[in-house]
């Protein structure tokens, strides 16, 4: 017999997770679902993220948040660098496919490791006063620890749908993964649109890593954890869908949260990936999908 | 004629290998050959794959687990012996291949690269929650005796790997001058050209990917008694994904020459890295020329020297 209250606690949580999620996949979700970059170096970048945030905090006193946010601008510059060298390196070419994904791979590896040569292996963690504190709504718990990056990460979802729906950027942005073509035609370069679109993926991988740090410690090797997760959620939500995106996380989290009240927390990662086989074996197009 | 000549040449290398360990000399050598051995091996497999038809695969670690706990579970069952431990390690990285083919081959490359991405963590959980072959902290064992002919384990184990690596380099041969390779390299040029023209693909793939993951899988299957210390984090390493796809990407793709002339330099120039500075550091560099290669040089060294050639001769 199952009790009540575990499961209540266990849907509440996986529904705050999801909204952590949801933060994590968007940057996916621009590159891999509207642009076609297929950036498994996605990440590796929210790891960069945590790190720039534990770093702050620990040399100035910087709340996560704080950092997360400031940092966006940066981090925006660093995916400009990233996609010129993609487009000069494989795009301009037509070679995107197979080298490209090489090419992040390389870029995983590369952030992963340099991280392991500055900070070891050690998990990382931040004490902010607010990290410990939770209330409880009758018999469920809500710790903020979850709260807080749920909140974040519905902004930032909520943002970027307002932007990619009413800016003419965003419209940009949606109109270059259809038709490239007739973007050109109304005097759009859609290389530019790309590149914006692309640094903006990353720049949400600042806020996406500063959650995650809260959410619990870090430590360099934990983004392929990641991998498997926010491909599922991309995949589920159908490609680039933004809404799509967010419902995905919630569902993902709230299995994986039901998975380790019930398993075990050991069996969590195992969850993405049967999740991930069967929307490619039954239903490649995502629950959201067109 | 011609058809028999990488088996002469493949039993060649393996008695010179066999005659070399009778020599003596110093173990570590044996020891950092068979490191360099067991990349020419995986480079190879990946290579059948990913070179020749142009899927990628990121999870070669979980197809050398495969063989490796295979092996592991069979010599804490029945105290198989080597051979048998490297035919069903084979075996089940294969299938384990083909299963994964089956479900993402059909659709675009770009999620099959991310399936086996994913298979890697997912394995790794379930060995870490498997307690029978250690968990997640692994469990050491006791190498038989080695047989009467070698000096020692090194040795032995050497030999083997040479011969492992002399026979997946004969098979990658075989395939690429078959009409296996022509169909895979119809594949990577032009997958639906490919297919209009009656080129079976979605078979060839399948195919390739059984015969890539076989062998990642043979070369995981003497890992056991290789570290005699078997232990997830180290058999899941994503050294081993990097590695096997960097090999071929730097050496060259498109011939079996490539995987090889790139896991010698690769895997030599690592095993003196890690003895001169520290592993990590070669890690790194190996991930900085990684992405060098494929933005600048995507025909890797053959290609370079191919093209060297030609200006010459012209």
């Amino acid at each position: 017999m199952v009790s009540l209250d575990l499961l209540l606690n266990a849907i509440v949580a996986g529904i705050l997770l999801g909204g952590f999620y949801a933060a994590v996949s968007l940057g996916i979700s621009v590159s891999f679902g509207l642009l076609d970059i297929v950036n498994i170096a996605h990440p590796a970048f929210v790891i960069l993220g945590s790190y720039t945030a534990y770093a702050m905090n620990r040399f100035f006193d910087f709340d996560p948040l704080l950092t997360g946010l400031l940092f966006t601008p940066i981090f925006y510059a660093l995916g400009e660098v990233v996609y010129r060298l993609y487009y000069m390196g494989f795009e301009r070419k037509g070679e995107e496919s197979l080298r490209g994904l090489v090419f992040f791979f390389g870029m995983l590896f590369i952030i992963e490791v340099a991280l392991l040569l500055a900070y070891g292996v050690d998990y990382r963690m931040i004490e902010a006063r607010y990290v410990g504190q939770s209330f409880h709504i009758g018999v469920v718990g809500i710790a903020f620890r979850l709260l807080l990056p749920c909140l974040v990460g519905l902004m930032v979802t909520v943002a970027l749908h307002l932007f990619l729906s009413k800016t003419f950027y965003g419209r940009a942005i949606k109109a270059v993964s259809q038709d490239s073509q007739a973007l050109r035609l109304m005097g759009v370069n859609p290389v530019k649109i790309k590149r914006i679109a692309f640094a903006l993926s990353i720049a949400t991988a600042s806020l996406a890593g500063a959650l995650l740090i809260l959410i619990g410690p870090v430590e360099p090797s934990i983004g392929r954890e990641y991998i498997g997760r926010v491909f599922a959620i991309v995949v589920l939500g159908g490609m680039g869908s933004i809404s799509g995106t967010l419902a995905a996380a919630v569902i993902l989290g709230v299995v994986e949260s039901l998975t380790s009240t019930f398993s075990g927390p050991s069996w969590a990662p195992a969850v993405s990936f049967g999740i991930l086989l069967v929307v490619l074996a039954v239903r490649p197009a995502g629950l959201f999908g067109r | 004629m011609r058809k028999t000549v990488p088996l002469w040449v493949m039993l060649a290398v393996v008695l010179a290998a066999f005659l070399l360990t009778r020599l003596g000399g110093n173990r570590y050598i044996y020891f950092a050959g068979y490191f360099v051995l067991q990349y020419i091996v995986l480079a190879t497999a990946w290579n059948v794959l990913g070179g020749y038809t142009g899927y990628v695969n990121f999870g070669t670690a979980a197809f050398f687990a495969t063989g490796a706990y295979t092996a592991l579970a069979l010599i804490l069952a029945f105290k198989a012996t080597l051979p048998v431990q490297i035919l069903a390690g084979g075996l089940t990285a294969g299938l384990l291949g083909l299963g994964i083919g089956y479900l993402t081959l059909r659709l675009r490359g770009v999620f099959f690269s991310i399936a086996t991405l994913a298979l890697s963590v997912v394995l790794q959980t379930v060995v870490s929650n498997w307690a029978y072959v250690g968990g997640g902290r692994g469990l050491s064992i006791i190498r038989p005796k080695a047989p009467e002919l070698f000096a020692g384990h090194a040795e032995y184990l050497f030999v083997v790997m040479v011969l492992l690596a002399a026979g997946s380099v004969a098979l990658a041969w075989w395939i690429e001058n078959s009409w296996l390779g022509r169909g895979l390299a119809a594949i990577r040029d032009n997958e639906e050209a490919a297919e209009c023209m009656g080129v079976p693909t979605l078979r060839l793939k399948l195919f390739a990917t059984t015969a890539s993951g076989f062998l990642m899988g043979v070369a995981g299957t003497p890992f056991p008694y290789y570290v005699t210390l078997v232990e997830p984090g180290s058999v899941f390493s994503l050294d081993y994904a990097v590695n096997s796809l960097a090999m071929p990407m730097i050496g060259g793709t498109t011939t079996w020459v490539g995987p090889v002339v790139g896991a010698i330099l690769l895997g030599t120039a690592q095993q003196v890295a890690t003895v001169t500075i520290s592993s990590e550091l070669n890690l790194l560099i190996v991930g900085i020329v990684l992405v060098a290669f494929v933005m600048l040089a995507p025909q890797g060294i053959v290609g370079l020297v191919q093209r060297l050639f030609h200006r010459r001769s012209r």
